[in-house]
């Protein structure tokens, strides 16, 4: 081995080069930002969630056109008074007294336009954006496990998160961008009436700064993404460090790490000066410009005044004017890229609510009895999740009144698929699933979880307590329930060693438990909700032996006086069920308990022969050959 | 049942998150204001680290914020100038000579202010991204650093949240804080002196609405930063209920829980929505009284203003250069209150960041610490008692003792929480023994680099982390610098080859977070291949094989063979068949060793070893049987 390498293995080479493998942290940008400014088809599902708050909508926009009609009027009083109430060709203490009242009134209703305006539009666009949220979430819950199946929950959340707050962004910025381009109208109506020929002259500079920022904007946006995504990278490298730190240390990486960081962290600099560049290039321009048109006004507009062409105060209030016209057009080329992030947003937000929704209660299900009997059965049952590839072929059993059956068979067997159809997580694409002699698409689907208790493979768990845990939805259940349900399956000891017992807080998804004790509690759990029916697929991760123990008595537990179908993994489960099923490639082998397969000399037979303590631990090759001594006989 | 909710179900995540905040980091907010001014001096002291830098922005500073007091001054002339000759009606073009002066000034002195505007933004923003970037590397190191002890105790969360939240906060100071008290300095204070000195009654009622503004401006800041922090909080329930709903949508429909997690995501939804609500009234009851505030002084100064120019005390220019000062000072008197809320940002923020940087590292070199020199490769444990750091009182190891030598293995077994993992750590120096001491070839492991150590010692860690990148990459993390073969080498030794080939993209998968996830058994076999591609001399398996079946680990062993006669071997398992074959085995319980010998010493004992042989080698018995011999003792 090369052993030369070893003091360097971990280092940066003297010519600063970077080892070829080594990365850190792992920001992509996945998804497109930006989409068309304008569609059609997206907006029309943005307006579904902005109809129940049409009338504040409709007040905030006229309460927006108000606040803009005050801001138009303030120059004009100061005209007025100036030109009527001052001169010395016409002083007037009337004049001047009216136009301080007109502008005490303007200046009320300013108050309360503003007031109206933002509070409505704010408070709208909230609950616009809460309400979103909730539509898709709920749609979530009703959405087939097999969409879910395939999406990443991070996907999901960018939408439930990020996509909807760039549709709040839009809707409170489309609102005040109406009054955006009413100040704008505004002000250049003003001008052209107040005088025609100065107007036009003034506003010539609008257009300049139009085509500049046309020009600007791509380029300047291409900068503030390019600075937006280095922050996320480097704090994604960031994150990376902090979650696998003690994998850093163990591997000494802290020195590669620091180096690769430091390159992520220099692009990051770069980046933002870059962007802020961008962003403070604009600032002379409209500065000149606005002094450009100022210096028209005063040579131009001046002069007139001084060829008594025109009133001094309208040559104020033209200073005025400039002074604002500038700031509708900053928002409004804002406002176009807030447009196409929302595009984007609400187009990702419409395929999440257009997710078709494949199990529903039939019109007519009926409420599965709690005093149905607890039997199973699989009737020509065949079952794929595409159309071509069958997972079950026409599978039939039946599981009595509390019995518990063992479902054996190699991994891709359909075990688990049988287990889900019981829930009715899918339908079946022929045949039925009979529960208390009643077909899964008759009954309604709440009656039906709440007669069959599933317990996952691998135990979820909910932040909160131990005892909400295992309550879960079952708000009737006391606590005498939960901690006798917790006796029962052996978990109470551990649970009064937690720092609280009962009221512990868990951490994110049970972090401090152990894989044994979080079984434990799901197994509770199921107890709690003391169905008919139970579904169980046993966990095949190694636990301790001591913890192991205490699952299998749980198991024991569990089943008593339920119907039990167990995805058995483990020989002492399996020897211990009243029934075994062996599946394989989605179709019933054979049936029968542990001593009758053993006689039958089948699969079963084969494989218990091989002498492994679990089904899971026979390698690949003895299956294979096990199958294959099989379909021989 | 009122309501499904356990009544504080929403309100407990954001306890537990206090109790997080009673962290190392967070002491220093309620060390006051003493503690605060020290920390705003010490960011104050990084940006100074940029004295070019600070000095152009500051310099431009006041320089833009005196060519815009002259605006006014200059409108006010040219006013002035029209009007002088209406009244005096001297020659025309001497008048229209000094307008068009006055407009070339006015010209000249927007777009200078325009430049020196823009570099007053893009140094201070400069500064503040060159003092992010240095933070950004200090916090990097320093997590990379802080021992196993620290993060033990704090939230990979909070971690984040300060070196992303509290970094931007502190880097924010410098251009949003400190520059701009020199802006409004310049601004009130030039601009103040100005007035007064033109006239005083109207210079003070121009100034009247600025103290109603900056106070009305901090208080809404500062309510809205606290809120904020209370609003991100709710947030993160409302993001955690979803997200857990989501990751276990299978447990939710199990249950048929669909309504209860309705219901609980409704409640933390009203809960955020209140708030946001709230804030929206802050926020527009705040702005609306400052705007009328302002436009109240306007109105005054027109009213006081106009009598004083019909009385022929001042002029309508005056008149101009006041109202169009009062429109300047508008924007940034609105704006204090975000420079006062920058001096609280950065004052909370600056201290927790600092606390972490300042922190001590708990595992460092000793000074004059020499690299680790393995000859011997023999490994010593001399009376070694272990105790969490902030668990003084109690004791987690007691008096281990034990020693092994190049070749050999030590296999380490007892119950669940009895130490053995403790042992792993403490090899590597993840903490530092209590009492006794560690060594390897007679040197105390507290003696040594802990670079060097970390090469000598590799811990298979129990749970391993994965890095998002690829495969091969993940394996190759310690020995970034490695040619493909080794790679696969490493991971046919660790079972792991196969799996990788039958992915589509072999070896380039990405896999961790954002990629293919991995099962445990796939990661810890990973995780060896990782251990495979360094040279260790001490090798410690901490429960690695836990998820991997039995046939397979023996698999991995036999392959392993050769790479194990080179070293120490180190074995922690509660799956007897991983270390029966150890040259020693030690039962630990309670922090203690119990039992020691040979696997065939230890079953001829029948001790607690030959109890959890039984237990573990006979799995065929059946549920029922084994659950009652148990419990009969």
């Amino acid at each position: 081995m090369a052993e030369e390498l070893e003091a360097e293995r971990n280092d940066i080479r003297d010519d600063g080069r970077r080892p070829p493998r080594a990365t850190v942290g792992s920001y992509r940008v996945e998804e497109e930002m930006f989409g068309k400014v304008f569609d059609g088809k997206v907006l029309g599902r943005i307006w579904q969630f902005v109809r129940p708050y049409k009338i504040q909508m409709f007040i905030a926009v006229a309460a927006v056109l108000i606040f803009t009609g005050t801001q138009l009027l303030i120059p004009l009083i100061v005209r007025y008074a100036i030109d009527n109430g001052m001169t010395p060709t016409g002083i007037d203490q009337n004049a001047l007294l009216i136009s301080v009242g007109l502008f005490a009134i303007v200046i009320l209703i300013n108050y309360a336009a503003s007031f109206v305006q933002e509070s409505v539009v704010g408070k709208a666009a909230e609950n616009v954006l809460f309400d979103m949220r909730r539509a898709m979430f709920s749609h979530l819950q009703r959405v087939s496990l097999s969409f879910m199946d395939k999406t990443e929950v991070g996907r999901l959340m960018s939408r439930l998160q990020g996509d909807v707050n760039s549709m709040q962004e839009f809707l409170e910025t489309s609102v005040l961008s109406v009054g955006d381009i009413a100040l704008l109208f505004g002000i250049v109506f003003v001008m052209l009436w107040l005088d025609f020929s100065l107007g036009l002259l003034t506003l010539s500079v609008l257009p300049v700064l139009f085509i500049v920022r046309i020009f600007w904007l791509p380029r300047a946006r291409k900068a503030f993404m390019a600075a937006h995504e280095a922050n996320s990278v480097t704090n994604g490298a960031l994150a990376e460090a902090i979650h696998g730190v003690r994998a850093v240390q163990s591997m000494d990486r802290q020195h590669v790490n620091f180096t690769l960081y430091n390159d992520k962290a220099t692009a990051n600099l770069r980046a933002h000066l870059t962007a802020s560049k961008y962003a403070q290039v604009m600032v002379p321009i409209v500065d000149s410009l606005t002094g450009l048109a100022m210096a028209m006004v005063v040579v131009i507009g001046g002069s007139m005044v001084l060829n008594r062409g025109l009133d001094v105060g309208v040559m104020v209030a033209f200073l005025f004017y400039i002074q604002r016209f500038f700031d509708p057009i900053r928002s409004l080329t804002l406002q176009y890229s807030v447009m196409q992030r929302a595009m984007a947003s609400g187009q990702r937000i419409t395929e999440v609510m257009d997710v078709r929704v494949d199990i529903t209660d039939a019109e007519d299900a009926e409420e599965l009895s709690p005093d149905m009997d607890g039997s199973v059965s699989f009737r020509n049952v065949s079952f794929g999740y595409e159309l071509n590839q069958p997972v079950l072929k026409n599978v039939s059993f039946e599981v009595k009144p509390g019995e518990t059956v063992a479902l054996v068979g190699p991994t891709g067997s359909g075990k688990s698929s049988a287990m889900a159809l019981i829930h009715r997580f899918y339908d079946v694409q022929s045949g039925q699933i009979l529960v208390g002699g009643k077909d899964v698409r008759s009954v309604t689907q709440d009656s039906l979880g709440q007669q069959v208790a599933m317990v996952l493979q691998e135990p979820f768990l909910f932040t909160g307590t131990v005892f909400e845990n295992i309550r879960y939805h079952k708000a009737d259940a006391s606590r005498e329930t939960v901690i006798e349900a917790a006796k029962a399956v052996g978990a109470h000891d551990f649970i009064m060693a937690l720092p609280d017992g009962y009221d512990s807080e868990l951490d994110e998804r049970g972090g401090n438990l152990s894989l044994g004790q979080r079984q434990l509690i799901s197994f509770a759990r199921a107890l709690v909700a003391d169905a008919k029916i139970l579904v169980l697929d046993e966990a095949t991760a190694n636990i301790d032996s001591y913890t192991e123990m205490l699952i299998q008595k749980a198991l024991v537990k569990l089943l008593e006086g339920r119907t039990g179908l167990v995805i058995a993994h483990r020989l002492a489960t399996i020897r211990g069920a009243d029934r075994i099923i062996v599946l394989q490639n989605g179709e019933v082998m054979e049936t029968g308990n542990h001593d009758q397969l053993i006689a039958a000399k089948g699969l079963y037979s084969k494989l218990y022969n091989l002498n492994y303590a679990s089904f899971d631990d026979i390698p690949e090759s003895a299956l294979a050959e096990a199958r294959a001594a099989q379909s021989a006989t | 049942m009122d309501s499904p909710l356990n009544s504080d179900a929403i309100g407990s995540a954001a306890k537990r998150r206090e109790k997080f905040a009673g962290n190392a980091l967070d002491h220093v907010q309620a060390a006051g204001w003493g503690r605060g001014l020290n920390t705003i001096w010490r960011i104050t002291r990084m940006a100074l680290r940029h004295p070019w830098q600070v000095s152009f922005a500051i310099g431009s500073t006041f320089i833009a914020a005196s060519l815009q007091l002259l605006i006014p001054v200059l409108l006010g002339r040219a006013v002035d100038q029209t009007q002088t000759v209406v009244t005096g009606g001297s020659a025309g073009s001497a008048a229209e000579t000094a307008l068009l002066v006055t407009a070339l000034l006015l010209l000249a002195t927007s777009v200078a202010r325009g430049i020196f505007t823009m570099f007053q933004n893009y140094f201070s923003e400069s500064v503040g991204h060159h003092t992010g970037y240095e933070l950004r590397l200090a916090v990097y190191e320093k997590i990379q650093r802080l021992s196993f002890s620290f993060h033990d105790k704090v939230h990979s969360g909070d971690l984040i949240t300060v070196g992303m939240l509290d970094l931007e906060g502190v880097r924010m100071f410098f251009s949003t804080g400190l520059v701009r008290i020199f802006l409004l300095g310049v601004l009130i204070g030039v601009g103040a002196y100005l007035l007064l000195s033109t006239d005083p009654m109207l210079g003070f009622l121009a100034l009247s609405f600025v103290p109603f503004v900056a106070w009305r401006s901090s208080v809404a800041q500062i309510r809205l930063r606290l809120t904020w922090r209370e609003l991100q909080e709710r947030l993160s329930v409302l993001t955690r209920i979803m997200d857990e709903n989501l990751g276990g949508i299978r447990v939710v429909r199990a249950f048929a829980a669909q309504a209860y997690e309705m219901a609980k995501f409704d409640k933390a939804s009203k809960f955020a929505l209140d708030l946001a609500h709230s804030r929206v009234g802050i926020r527009v009851r705040n702005t609306s009284a400052m705007t009328f505030s302002f436009f109240v002084a306007m109105g005054l100064v027109l009213l006081v203003g106009g009598n004083k120019v019909v009385a022929g005390e001042i002029t309508v220019g005056t008149l101009t250069t006041f109202l169009t000062f009062m429109t300047i000072l508008q924007m940034p008197v609105r704006q204090l209150g975000m420079m006062v809320n920058a001096f609280a940002r950065a004052s909370t923020c600056g201290g927790r960041l600092f606390a972490l940087l300042d922190l001590d590292i708990a595992v460092k070199d000793k000074p004059g610490a020499k690299p680790l020199a393995v000859t011997d490769g023999i490994v010593r444990f001399d009376n070694v008692t272990f105790k969490y750091p902030d668990a003084p009182e109690k004791t987690v190891l007691r008096n281990i003792s034990f020693e092994a030598r190049r070749g050999q293995t030590v296999g380490i077994v007892g119950p669940p929480g009895s130490g053995k993992s403790t042992i792993a750590h403490l090899l590597p120096r993840f903490y530092d023994v209590a009492e006794g001491a560690i060594t390897v070839d007679g040197q105390d492991i507290r003696d040594v680099t802990l670079a060097s150590l970390r090469q000598a010692v590799t811990v298979v860690q129990q749970d391993s982390f994965l890095f998002t990148t690829t495969i091969e990459n993940n394996i190759a993390y310690g020995d970034p610098w490695a040619q493909e073969q080794r790679v696969e080498r490493a991971s046919e030794s660790a079972q792991l080859h196969n799996y990788v080939l039958g992915l589509p993209q072999g070896y380039t998968t990405v896999v961790g977070e954002r990629g293919v996830s991995l099962s445990g058994g796939q990661r810890q076999r990973l995780s060896i291949a990782r251990t495979l591609m360094l040279h260790p001399s001490i090798m410690v398996l901490d429960d690695s094989t836990a998820a991997i079946d039995a046939a397979t680990e023996q698999r991995i062993r036999h392959a392993m063979r050769d790479y194990a006669k080179d070293r120490v071997t180190l074995i922690i398992a509660h799956r007897l068949s991983s270390l029966m074959h150890a040259d020693l085995i030690l039962f630990i319980e309670n922090g203690e060793i119990v039992e020691r010998g040979t696997h065939d010493e230890l079953l001829a004992k029948g001790g607690r070893y030959r109890a959890l042989y039984d237990l573990q080698v006979r799995p065929g018995d059946g549920i029922l049987e084994i659950a009652g011999k148990t419990d009969n003792g």
